[in-house]
């Protein structure tokens, strides 16, 4: 029986033989000029940072004693030994953002990872059992929701003590409600589908149901929403960094980088502007990509 | 309608409970007991720890010390910070309204510039001017507002010299607080000259702080107005022979501002997050400074009382958006 309708299911989709979903979706991405420019500096960063040790010039904590503030070096007294000028203590800046990026990408994946995973599971669990669990794990995440999102990473983050990993679990807690809700509501809206309950039929267990089954039909929305959300995760953890909250000196994290060179903002304005701007770039980056794949994934909004 | 409004009010009342229990419990995780954190690096001697023990409740059991905190709650009791030792809701009093003058101009700010920017971008779409308004408001949506304070103190502080770097309002001024907001009560004390030194004191944080939401007004507005515009009443409209401007800032505005209207009051949470950095950036004395500095001197009842009052007062804040959207649209009051 089971043999006969895979076949039969074989036939109809030679039959009919619409492209591939991914080269439809490659397609619809490709036309989208903003999504690519957003996908190539995404690409440039995860080179730099990888390659971090060997493209760096110098190292990102050695400081140099002859060398304080030293402007870029197409300014008066800049050299290209110090492309973008070098910190208060002699440090080489181009060097300390190659290695930021390296930080802030793995803080927006890890971030986003663990929020992704443990909302998933508790959207899926919320979706599938209703009644109390949902009810408490719903209401769980509209108090979360309720305060605003820096003020409990912030809260978070002075029970834990300040540092990288705790920032990083504090912004992952913020981040969790959206995809409680996403996974929640898409999980209701296909466990009354056919090919659902036609598994139930068939014997299918309630683990299977949700990760086999259920799962891959929701992954759309998570997608988009896990891509925009390293934006988010890299915004916040900077914004903590930059309150003495996030990563602590001398790590070249971007926003800890900002609250050192606040104080010279009246001498060296390119210890202030250099690493705003590296946030700035990459965050568009990650919006403009979250968009465009949105706008690919989601058939409601196809011409 | 007042079914609607009690569903939602009886939604509020859980909400506000989860919220007292979030802080209760999230104050209790400090490792240490809350006697030492008071006390300090000082330490203190074992017969006044366990005196104060007994005397702030920590040794009863922790059910019997939520029970306390939420009697103590109701009867406007926040506690008294560490540091000053005066009551946390009377420094938030004096606080708050520093935070909410800098959040309502900020949110002015960005209506003033963000409406017609939307409006336009989607009445000319795909033109020149539409892909500039939603490039220019992706950026403002992903741009580190603590940097960019520092970037408008950097242009207009210190190279133009236009505005002051930080702070309210000058030195040489005092204005008898009425309202709380300087800019009125210097208003009402007729003194200009203060008026003005508040106001050129205000402009950088209003911008710093209006930013995402302009962003997020600009494209939200545009998104609404594209969607009116393809209605079939406004072909109607445009048949009858209307003037164009006519139809568009009458007849499919006011359909457009509904959404806009709630991603507004949803705003609020997003300005209080803004505020914090802000306050920060530009010194302004009002309640985000407040909290980062009652972290940074692990004054823990003022971060407990000020994280519920802003917690509350962000639902409440929504709660109003919710039930304003049921009385000016009643498709959501009968949905639900």
């Amino acid at each position: 029986m089971s043999a006969e309708a895979l076949e039969t299911s074989d036939v109809v989709a030679q039959a009919g033989a619409p492209p591939h979903p991914l080269v439809q979706f490659w397609s619809d991405f490709r036309a989208n000029f903003g999504a690519v420019a957003g996908l190539v500096v995404i690409v440039v960063l995860v080179l730099l940072a990888l390659l971090a040790d060997v493209v760096a010039p110098h190292s990102p904590v050695l400081t140099n004693n002859a060398a304080f503030l030293k402007p870029p070096f197409w300014q008066q007294g800049g050299s290209t030994a110090y492309p973008l000028g070098t910190d208060a203590i002699g440090r080489d800046i181009l060097s300390r953002l190659i290695h930021g990026a390296r930080l802030s990408l793995l803080i927006g994946i890890a971030v986003v990872t663990l929020s992704v995973v443990t909302g998933t599971v508790l959207g899926l669990v919320a979706g599938f059992f209703r009644g109390v669990t949902e009810v408490a794990i719903m209401r769980l995440m509209d108090i979360t929701l309720t305060l605003p999102s820096l003020l409990l990473a912030i809260v978070i983050v002075a029970i834990l003590g300040p540092g990288l990993m705790n920032a990083m679990l504090a912004v992952a807690i913020v981040l969790l409600p959206h995809y409680v809700r996403i996974a929640r509501a898409a999980v209701i809206s296909e466990v009354s589908k056919d090919y659902v309950i036609a598994a139930k039929v068939a014997g299918a267990g309630r683990l299977r149901l949700m990760f086999k089954e259920v799962l891959p039909n929701c992954t759309a929305p998570l997608i988009v929403q896990a891509t925009l959300g390293i934006s988010t995760a890299i915004l916040d953890a900077a914004a903590l960094g930059f309150l003495g909250l996030g990563a602590q000196p001398p790590l070249p994290e971007w926003g800890t980088m900002l609250a050192d060179a606040r104080e010279f903002v009246l001498r060296a304005w390119w210890v202030v502007t250099l690493p705003g701007l590296a946030i700035l770039v990459t965050v568009l980056a990650f919006n403009l990509l979250g968009d465009g794949l949105r706008d690919a994934l989601d058939p409601k909004l196809k011409r | 309608m007042l079914r609607f409004i009690f569903t939602r009010l009886s939604l509020v009342v859980p909400t506000f409970i989860g919220i007292t229990l979030l802080v209760f419990v999230l104050i209790r995780l400090i490792p240490g007991d809350p006697i030492e954190t008071m006390a300090g690096e000082r330490g203190i001697d074992p017969a006044r720890h366990a005196q104060l023990l007994k005397e702030y409740g920590f040794d009863q059991p922790v059910l019997v010390q939520y029970g306390l905190y939420l009697s103590r709650l109701v009867h406007g009791d926040l506690g008294r910070s560490i540091v000053t030792h005066e009551p946390v809701i009377s420094e938030f009093q004096t606080l708050f309204p520093a935070t909410i003058e800098l959040s309502v101009c900020a949110i002015l700010f960005a209506l003033c510039l963000g409406l017609p920017a939307g409006v336009i971008a989607a009445v000319r779409r795909n033109s020149i001017f539409d892909h500039g308004v939603m490039g220019i408001s992706l950026t403002g949506y992903s741009m580190p507002i603590f940097w960019w304070g520092l970037l408008l103190i950097l242009l207009f502080s210190v190279q133009l010299g236009w505005t002051p770097v930080s702070g309210r309002i000058a030195v040489q001024y005092y204005i008898e607080p009425v309202t709380g907001f300087l800019l009125i009560d210097a208003l009402l004390a007729g003194d200009v000259g203060a008026f003005r030194s508040a106001l050129s004191h205000l402009v950088l944080p209003m911008i710093v702080l209006g930013t995402v939401p302009l962003a997020v007004i600009a494209r939200m507005t545009r998104s609404a107005m594209l969607e009116v515009l393809g209605e079939d009443y406004i072909r109607t409209a445009r048949a009858k022979g209307l003037p164009r401007w006519r139809v568009i800032a009458i007849h499919a505005l006011r359909n457009a501002l509904i959404p806009v209207v709630t991603v507004i009051g949803l705003q609020v949470g997003v300005l209080f997050t803004g505020a914090i950095l802000t306050e920060t950036i530009f010194s302004w004395p009002g309640v985000g400074k407040w909290l980062i500095e009652a972290i940074n001197r692990r004054d823990y009842p003022v971060l407990q009382g000020g994280t519920l009052l802003i917690g509350t007062i962000v639902m409440v804040v929504n709660l109003l958006v919710d039930v304003t959207y049921g009385l000016i649209n009643p498709r959501i009051r009968y949905t639900r």
